[in-house]
């Protein structure tokens, strides 16, 4: 099924707000080996500098992943999820995110691109708190293999 | 201790770093990130698809070399930017059926630039099994 290039620049709002928790942080650290205290010591956190536990650097795919379905999902873009694959990813943080943090987002597709028979789907997820101070951006490249269309029939 | 920007250099290089990561790494990956594709953690099903073994998520990858420079930086909140193109999947072999113990990545970091405000440019490798799994792998430090 080939992706409709009529999507791009379409944008797609995640208004319930994620609930960033203490715990979601501590879990998350720990499963990616990250011991520093800032990410499991609210009182370590505050003696440098922040509101509560840090999120490590890459923790924003946690909410980018559930925001972005409102994207990839969408029926008429016609990506096939089961030939997807991850190609690129980047976090450009405001501030970092921290443990009580209410975060919404706004998806855009970015970027479509074909490159041989794959195409190439950019999204951009921009991360702002319920008040809309702006957090972190996040853009993630996917790789749908085998849907670009096909040159001759 | 984390580096003064005044004392680092363009070709600085960070303490390098090994870390094994087995199928219990990517089991609780799955559950903490939500990511929960049968390819991180089902071995039949992983082969169904044409892949030699379970794989690491790209996304633990990426966290896991993160590592690299929170550490060296002290601070994980002093990674402003972030970002890797995945080059190469990381195969994770069940370690209690063979004489294997999981995967290995490898991971090293220069300091590509230096830039205002006392931040720096990060460029990071990271290897298994002698592929390079990041390629652009690069993050924007804060420092002191």
């Amino acid at each position: 099924m080939p992706i409709n290039p009529e999507y791009l620049g379409r944008s797609y709002v995640a208004a319930a707000p994620y609930q960033v928790g203490r715990e979601k942080i501590r879990e998350f650290a720990a499963a990616i080996g990250e011991s520093s205290p800032l990410c499991s010591d609210p009182v370590a956190a505050r003696a440098g500098g922040h509101a509560d536990v840090v999120a490590p650097p890459t923790f924003a795919i946690v909410l980018t992943r559930q925001f972005s379905e409102l994207a990839i999902f969408d029926p008429g873009l016609g990506v096939d999820y089961s030939r997807v694959v991850h190609g690129e990813q980047r976090f450009s943080h405001a501030r970092p995110i921290v443990a009580g943090d209410e975060l919404v987002g706004t998806v855009t597709i970015a970027e479509i691109r074909t490159a041989g028979r794959n195409v190439m789907l950019t999204t951009r997820t921009e991360l702002t708190t319920v008040a809309g101070e702006p957090v972190c951006t996040a853009y993630s490249t996917l790789v749908v293999r085998g849907s670009a269309p096909a040159r001759d029939r | 201790m984390a580096p003064a920007y005044d004392e680092v250099e363009v070709g600085s290089e960070l303490p390098p770093m090994t870390i094994p990561v087995t199928r219990l790494d990517l089991v609780r990956y799955c559950g903490a990130s939500g990511d929960f594709n049968v390819i991180h953690w089902n071995e039949r099903l992983a082969r169904s698809v044409g892949l030699p073994d379970v794989i690491a998520h790209g996304m633990f990858t990426m966290a896991a070399a993160g590592r690299l420079v929170s550490d060296w930086a002290g601070d994980p909140a002093a990674v402003l930017e972030y970002g890797v193109r995945f080059s190469s999947m990381v195969v994770v072999p069940d370690a209690a059926a063979a004489d294997v113990d999981g995967a290995r990545l490898e991971v090293s970091g220069v300091v590509q630039e230096k830039l205002p405000e006392r931040r720096v440019a990060v460029s990071i490798t990271a290897r298994s099994a002698g592929a390079k799994v990041l390629t652009q792998a690069r993050a924007v430090v804060q420092l002191a």
